[in-house]
């Protein structure tokens, strides 16, 4: 029960009342950023970073996690309300929760996301609980061959659990680390892929391409759309929130389903919209109407909201105890940690035990703050979607600006931003994923250095990937992630099915 | 099946489930997803092959300590080429190749008149610093797309830049890209 005693030290970290500040500002500022377009959990961290660099590692994290907390809650909203799905993985909530907002249950779907949100973060919380300090310790034991492995077995996992086609899942992983390879080489100080000039010697900072692939790219893609909101309106009454949580323990069969979903696709970096979308599916086929979902379900707005929130909490567990994040918005704060001059990894459970804790007792605390901010004050987002978009849309990008600039104080960031902005839009438009890209840019000087160090301590022999059952399993897992599309086609022909690879990915 | 509408994400699902805005899109058609699908892996290519051959210049071999510094780029390069190049062949030579619309003209004049004053927006601010750009941007883009009369747009476009203003340069004591109005004023 060590978890406890650190989990109990932990709220005392919170007990500082700045903390409790910074943590309702994050939730505040982080429904406003999952609510509004082209701002999401992971850009929308990353334009805040600057603003954390003269606080406390702490604070800052408290205040980041929950803007990602709150981004989390507020693409329900945008989803039930306008039919716009205000973060990806919000977007299988539309399916029921649009229509039941068009039969006048705007309310209900809302306090069923709501509640269904908050559950799902909170069982993945008693995991993280839980289960961190036994991988951060298990952690402990490894060496470079080992963190190479894991490394390994997140990229493939990308290529296994996308949805894209594996050869664009592996080529935006490459080309980030293509660009995480640009610049100084840490090891034998040499030039890479400066091609002479000065600029290009910092190499690319991820956190000016998730600013520009999330934040401009999403604006395009807006914009493209013409778009003018035409949503409902709603207010949350005690009376509705109580009609719905009646009947909402009926679902606990969904939720726990769910959750366990969202957990184990948080964990190995599926993420959360992956998650989002498998929960659904499995919530309909085991339904005992599965004819009612996509006419307004209540029980199709639990399944995604509960997985999606699990996913995007638990995503932090690989984060803290092996620095290796879950998905793009954990990406954003590991490079926040990095820059707060922690290092992220099993260490940090031994060394920083204020910060870990108080970061996880935070999330229990901010969940709940969230939970109460975004039933109470629906109507004011619901207005600020009502804000029209000509006048949302520069600001947008001026933030993405300031965003850029301030990492560096570099002009040139902005620019190269607005380049990444581009590329993210044609990227998604042609179904590439933008997660492996952006986690390759953040861990590429990561994995080429326990890469690196592997290879010095064996004299090159690749076998020290499988030189020991630990590191030889973990191997033998990440091959069988990055040729998962090719069993799958191979057992399909087996059994006679016409598995055709077919472009834009199947 | 509901996997295959996550690929729909945000954009295609606000034109009404996706392929059926293909057909009212002929009159507008600008190049196919084919084209652009061809476009963007021989890119791909082409970066994999600088990657390459910047590895090879500094080393991609094996130095009496260790791997060279090319050594680990070269590979990815090298997967970067192989991937890249699988998707460019199974575009060019699969029948179900997507000829639909990469972006319809209408939608491709918007994003263009997001994109050009953007890029206005950034040369100016390189002479005149952030804040004067952005009061400027904001107001254009109210006028231009929103079609706002100057009465309405200018408090919004000066009001936002004096709340960033008192956020980055007062609060927080992060300096922004300043120009000659702010040194005359005496930041």
């Amino acid at each position: 029960m060590d978890a406890f005693v650190s989990l109990i030290h932990g709220f005392g970290v919170l007990a500082d009342p700045m903390n409790i500040v910074y943590m309702c500002v994050g939730v505040v500022l982080g429904v406003l950023i999952g609510v509004l377009p082209g701002l999401g959990g992971a850009n929308g961290v990353a334009i805040l970073l600057p603003l954390t660099f003269s606080m406390s590692p702490t604070a800052a994290i408290i205040m980041l996690s929950s803007i990602y907390w709150g981004a989390l809650f507020g693409g329900a909203i945008t989803s039930v309300l306008f039919n716009i799905p205000g973060e990806p993985w919000s977007v299988a909530t539309t399916f029921d929760g649009h229509p039941m907002a068009q039969q006048g249950k705007a309310d209900e779907a809302l306090t069923a996301a709501f509640t269904s949100s908050f559950i799902g973060a909170l069982l993945a919380v008693v995991v993280i609980t839980f289960l961190a300090p036994v991988v951060a310790g298990f952690a402990l034991r490894f060496g470079p061959a080992e963190f190479f492995a894991v490394q390994l077995l997140t990229f493939c996992s990308f290529v296994g659990m996308g949805r894209e086609s594996p050869f664009k899942v592996l080529a935006a992983m490459t080309l980030g680390f293509a660009l995480a390879a640009v610049g100084l080489d840490s090891v034998t100080g040499q030039l890479r892929m400066t091609f002479g000039t000065v600029e290009l010697m910092r190499g690319f900072d991820f956190l000016i391409a998730v600013i520009g692939l999330f934040g401009i790219g999403e604006i395009l893609l807006t914009m493209e759309e013409g778009l003018s909101f035409r949503g409902k309106s709603t207010t949350i009454t005690l009376r509705s929130v109580m009609n719905t949580w009646i009947r909402l323990p009926r679902f606990w069969i969904t939720y726990l389903r769910s959750a366990a979903v969202g957990c184990w696709l948080g964990i190995t970096p599926g993420g959360a919209t992956p998650a989002s979308f498998m929960s659904y599916g499995l919530a309909r086929r085991f339904s005992k109407n599965p004819g009612d979902f996509g006419k307004g379900e209540i029980e199709g707005v639990v399944a995604p909201e509960t997985a999606a929130h699990a996913a995007g909490t638990s995503a932090l567990l690989p984060m803290l105890t092996l620095g290796i994040p879950g998905s793009p918005t954990a990406a954003v704060m590991l490079g926040g940690l990095l820059i707060w001059g922690l290092q992220p990894g099993p260490m940090l459970f031994i060394e920083q035990k204020d910060f870990v804790w108080g970061l996880i007792a935070s999330m229990y605390l901010s969940n709940v703050v969230g939970f109460l901010i975004v039933l109470t004050t629906v109507p004011l987002w619901a207005s600020i979607l009502r804000i029209p978009f000509s006048i949302i849309a520069p600001v947008i990008i001026v933030l993405c600006c300031i965003g850029a600039y301030t990492v560096h104080n570099a002009f040139l960031d902005v620019v190269i931003m607005l380049f990444f902005g581009i590329i993210g839009y044609a990227f998604k438009k042609l179904h590439y994923p933008l997660a492996p890209l952006v986690l390759a840019l953040v861990l590429g000087d990561m994995a080429e250095s326990s890469f690196r160090q592997s290879m010095l301590i064996s004299q090159g022999d690749m076998s020290i990937f499988w030189s020991n059952w630990l590191v030889g399993s973990i191997c033998g897992l990440a091959m069988i992630m990055l040729f998962w599309p090719l069993i799958t086609l191979l057992l399909d022909k087996m059994r006679g099915g016409g598995g055709r690879l077919s472009p834009g990915g199947a | 099946m509901f996997m295959e509408r996550e690929q729909n994400l945000v954009p295609e699902k606000l034109a009404g489930e996706g392929e059926e805005a293909a057909s009212a899109n002929e009159a507008g058609l600008t190049v196919t997803m084919k084209t652009m699908e061809l476009v963007v892996a021989g890119l791909l290519m082409l970066v994999a092959a600088i990657v390459m051959y910047d590895s090879v210049r500094v080393g991609a071999g094996w130095a009496f300590d260790g791997p060279q510094a090319g050594y680990f780029p070269f590979f990815i390069g090298l997967i970067l080429f192989g991937a890249s190049a699988a998707t460019f062949a199974i575009n060019l030579f699969s029948r179900t190749a997507d000829l639909s619309s990469f972006v319809t003209k209408p939608a491709l004049l918007l994003v263009a008149k997001v994109l050009a004053p953007t890029a206005v927006y950034l040369i100016v601010m390189y002479y005149v610093g952030i804040y004067i750009a952005s009061a400027l941007y904001i107001c254009f883009f109210m006028m231009w797309l929103g079609k706002y009369s100057i009465r309405k747009a200018a408090p919004v476009g000066i009001a936002i830049p004096l709340i960033l203003f008192w956020l980055f340069e007062i609060a927080f004591l992060i300096p922004l890209p300043k120009g000659p109005l702010e040194a005359a004023l005496g930041f």
